[in-house]
């Protein structure tokens, strides 16, 4: 089983490989945006009681074992502790769902739950409940390396790197064109990093407030003067699973910092 | 011309709005330089500076330097702009402005007077190029004081 595993792995790199234009990010030279980030946003993303992303963890704790929908479930009744039984899990979202055969992320997760075993209706999109819970469940996977291993997601993680590599907006760039390209440059104020998704939701110190990883992807566009995905789009999620796939490996800091 | 049809012009073309226009004024390749002014007039040097200076219109201080002292936090992802009148002609430097792409079709430097062929633009941006006409020939005429 092992073995197939690791062949699996081996035949979604093979596919999803390069194209002509820009270069993937060599694996060993992959950094966190962590690693650029000032003294004292560290700190504040280090301190679990300085961390502003906190609060939106204690959040997501409480409605854990808060009933929900007219099936009077919380999620704590299937799921137990979550110390336990969602470690690991944020490190391999996107995930492929079979009912829809394809990827869904964590957002589209937690809501399947909510509508088909709680009977509840779906959160919003950047509510403040479901990134409490995202940023909840995502903090059970802290410290974890990000796994994007799932063969059944090759011709995703393709759509999702077409996407990364097309120009798009007015501007005209591609994503990969600043983030594969020119990381570590200064694009005037800014660092430019190398985009990878480990820390969402993110406490953004512009934003003042958490937030999701499409939400960062729509400023990006909008900065291209592109018309962003919407929430939840096909696009939106292929996104998702290319970055943490190219993040494959690194750690998972839930809930980080950034600026 | 009925007076009708000349106020349905006169209409279509105030319906532009903010000095753009959905139709590009023709330009002509020579080259590696379009020759002659896209306007048929010569910029206005000092008018280009603040166009260059200005990060949501020009947008050039984001991935260029150049010599701004009063400007902080200049980008470097592109090369500084010192000497771009020495090593550039007036009409190399349009073509730059005009379409980069044409150039060095990977090149991040956005092609500031098209508006075919890109992809997923915002509403608010479609059919607009990032600047008019004259604008750019602004921005030409103040690129090629930059001797040293």
């Amino acid at each position: 089983m092992k073995r197939f595993h690791a062949l699996m792995c081996a035949v979604v790199l093979a596919a999803v490989a390069g194209p002509a234009g820009s270069a993937d990010i060599p694996l060993d030279q992959r950094r966190s945006g962590y690693a650029d980030l000032g003294r004292d946003t560290k700190a504040m993303q280090d301190d679990d009681t300085s961390n502003p992303a906190s609060l939106g963890v204690q959040d997501g704790e409480a409605l854990w074992s808060q009933k929900a929908g007219t099936a009077g479930k919380a999620c704590a009744e299937c799921h137990g502790d979550a110390a336990a039984s969602m470690k690991g899990v944020a490190a391999r979202y996107p995930a492929f769902s079979p009912a829809r055969k394809g990827p869904i992320d964590l957002e589209q997760r937690i809501n399947l739950c909510r509508t088909e075993n709680q009977k509840a209706e779906p959160l919003a999109f950047e509510s403040r409940e479901l990134l409490a819970l995202t940023a909840y469940i995502g903090r059970q996977s802290r410290g974890m390396p990000i796994v994007q291993s799932d063969a059944r997601l090759t011709s995703a993680i393709d759509a999702g790197r077409k996407l990364f590599t097309q120009r798009i907006g007015q501007i005209s760039l591609s994503c990969a064109q600043c983030h594969d390209d020119n990381w570590g440059k200064q694009l005037a104020s800014s660092l430019v990093p190398q985009g990878h998704p480990t820390g969402y939701p993110i406490y953004r110190l512009e934003w003042q407030s958490l937030g999701s990883l499409q939400r960062r992807l729509r400023n990006c566009m909008i900065g291209m003067r592109a018309e962003p995905y919407a929430y939840g789009a096909p696009e939106s999620v292929e996104l998702e699973l290319y970055l943490m796939w190219r993040a494959r490996g690194l750690t998972v800091e839930t809930p980080g910092v950034r600026p | 011309m009925t007076a009708r049809a000349a106020m349905g012009v006169l209409l279509a073309s105030l319906a532009g709005g903010a000095g753009y226009a959905d139709e590009l004024l023709p330009y002509r390749i020579e080259g590696n330089a379009v020759p002659v002014s896209l306007t048929g007039k010569p910029g206005d040097a000092a008018r280009g500076r603040t166009i260059v200076t200005n990060r949501t219109l020009g947008l050039c201080l984001l991935c260029h330097s150049g010599p701004f002292p009063e400007e902080r936090f200049q980008g470097n992802l592109a090369p500084d702009m010192r000497g771009a009148g020495t090593r550039w002609s007036t009409g190399e430097l349009r073509l730059r402005m005009v379409d980069s792409h044409r150039l060095n079709p990977d090149t991040i430097m956005p092609a500031y007077y098209m508006i075919d062929g890109l992809n997923l633009v915002a509403p608010a941006f479609r059919g607009k190029p990032l600047l008019t006409a004259e604008q750019i020939e602004d921005v030409v005429a103040f690129l090629a004081t930059l001797r040293d």
